[in-house]
């Protein structure tokens, strides 16, 4: 039951890491939910925190929190995009 | 193939012509056309580096190219963004839509520009003589793109 994670710019320094493949625990099944019990792991992690401003895609399309996340999944989290 | 996401330079000139090669119903091309500036928020820029998303990026820009063709009668639109580091007077992103007419061919750029600037995943990272930093998004980019959910303009 694992997905796999990714972070992007400012967030990916924040935190120290690029990609990882997380075993989801129980009780999370959403994005926002999988957000919230990554931002418990410790100081750097509170950079995915409730009021940081940070987006999130499932299976490369932007996702909202309530979205669901299943095995298999690739979710990624960045702050707001600023391209163009 | 309407949409590249690459790190090397494009030709503008040559981008126009292909979108309406062999077709004499186009009447009409917009295009936008993204350069990296020397200044940004006050601060000198050397350079900037984009980085993005690769799978999702394309995938993103053929979504918009895709809602942009259902509001209007499009014969065709390219899309070009780069990556990596760029130095100021460099193209980032270029835009071309061809139509029939110039009203549709404008708004079509303009929708496809505000919506990239909003959920494309690309980010800038600037480098000024105080370091690299990060460019913020811009809330007006959030409004600009939110008017065409509104019923357009």
């Amino acid at each position: 039951m694992t997905v796999k994670i990714l972070y992007f710019a400012s967030l990916k320094e924040a935190l120290g890491c690029t990609e990882e493949s997380f075993v989801l625990p129980s009780g999370v099944s959403t994005v926002g939910e999988l957000r919230a019990f990554l931002a418990e792991r410790g100081e750097k992690w509170k950079a995915l925190g409730e009021g940081r401003n940070v987006r999130a895609a499932r299976n490369q399309r932007m996702a909202a929190p309530a979205d669901p996340v299943l095995p298999g999944d690739e979710i990624a989290f960045f702050p707001p995009v600023t391209g163009g | 193939m309407t949409v590249s996401v690459q790190a090397e330079d494009f030709d503008v000139a040559a981008e126009i012509a292909a979108l309406s090669a062999g077709r004499n119903e186009v009447g009409a091309i917009a295009t936008f056309l993204g350069l990296v500036r020397d200044v940004s928020g006050g601060s000198n820029v050397a350079a900037m580096t984009l980085e993005h998303y690769p799978g999702m990026t394309e995938k993103s820009l053929e979504e918009i190219i895709e809602q942009a063709c259902a509001r209007w009668s499009l014969y065709g639109v390219r899309v070009i963004h780069r990556f990596g580091r760029l130095e100021p007077g460099d193209r980032i992103v270029f835009v071309g839509v061809a139509g029939a007419h110039r009203g549709e061919a404008f708004a079509a750029c303009e929708f496809i520009m505000d919506y990239l600037k909003t959920r494309a995943p690309f980010w800038k990272l600037e480098e000024t003589p105080e370091g690299a930093r990060w460019v913020d998004a811009r809330d007006s980019d959030d409004s600009a793109a939110a008017r065409w959910e509104q019923g357009g303009r």
